[in-house]
């Protein structure tokens, strides 16, 4: 079904940003919707098997989305989103980091600055997302944080999926 | 001294001592000769690399080689990789999210 939808994944380390842009085959209204609704959110944001658990969300500029990773054993990561600036269904910039259940920022890690844009192109939508970090370690670190386990075990499943089809 | 392997790779003349020696293991000599900097200045670049564990130093008669760690190398890739794939499965999930709403709509 999505193999004919875009999915470009640039990362530049020299500028230590990561371009993400992908399409979806919706309208505007509803991609806008998932992206800026919590319980839209708790839906897709986290990569099987985490999922991503809404404490609080206030969408708006200078509202934050409060939200957990919970893992396969219920184990909890815990990332605050604050929205910088909002331009209703065209692009929302936010800044991400680590943190505890309170929203009180985890100073191990640096933040990074998101801009997300939406563009409707005929019956689908484009999302550019421009992710900067502050050092590329700080991108391992949200690796090694919150997906690894899970998803590397998933990942060798697949790999082994995909060999023996081959 | 803990060194990560972005930081190696951070620096342009550090990527440009990667692609030498990717193609053949080279002195210290032979690699500065491809710089305008010092002598000095390429040896605290292979230092680094060598701290990163992304290239190693081989004795061959009186002479060092310096050669790649391909496996190291390897790692950045697979990590970007893996990061890729995160993306993918999310929005996967989203493509679902979205049929689903859509139907709802109707």
């Amino acid at each position: 079904m999505n193999s004919n939808l875009l999915f470009d994944f640039t990362v530049n380390k020299e500028n230590k940003t990561i371009h993400i842009t992908r399409e979806f085959d919706a309208h505007l209204e509803l991609v806008w919707a998932a992206w800026t609704t919590a319980e839209l959110l708790d839906q897709w944001w986290g990569p099987k098997p985490w999922k991503a658990q809404t404490k609080t969300m206030d969408f708006r500029e200078g509202g934050f989305w409060l939200y957990a990773m919970v893992g396969p054993e219920g184990e909890k990561h815990w990332s605050k989103c604050d929205y910088l600036s909002i331009e209703n269904k065209r692009s929302i910039t936010q800044k991400d980091c680590f943190c505890d259940e309170n929203g009180t920022l985890n100073p191990a890690f640096s933040q990074s600055v998101w801009k997300n844009n939406f563009d409707q192109n005929g019956n689908k939508v484009r999302v550019d997302i421009l992710i900067t970090f502050d050092t590329l370690t700080d991108l391992e670190a949200i690796i090694s944080m919150g997906f690894k386990e899970g998803m590397t075990i998933d990942f060798l499943q697949l790999d082994e999926l995909l060999s023996a089809t081959k | 001294m803990r060194r990560d392997i972005f930081q190696a790779i951070a620096d342009p003349t550090r990527r440009a001592i990667i692609a030498l020696i990717a193609l053949q293991a080279m002195t210290p000599n032979a690699i500065a000769e491809n710089f305008n900097t010092t002598r000095q200045a390429v040896s605290k670049h292979l230092r680094i690399l060598t701290e990163c564990a992304l290239v190693k130093q081989e004795q061959q008669g009186r002479e060092i080689y310096y050669t790649l760690e391909i496996e190291k190398m390897k790692e950045i890739d697979q990590w970007l990789e893996q990061f890729r794939k995160i993306w993918d499965t999310k929005f996967s999930q989203l493509d679902t999210l979205l049929v689903t709403l859509k139907k709802q709509k109707k």
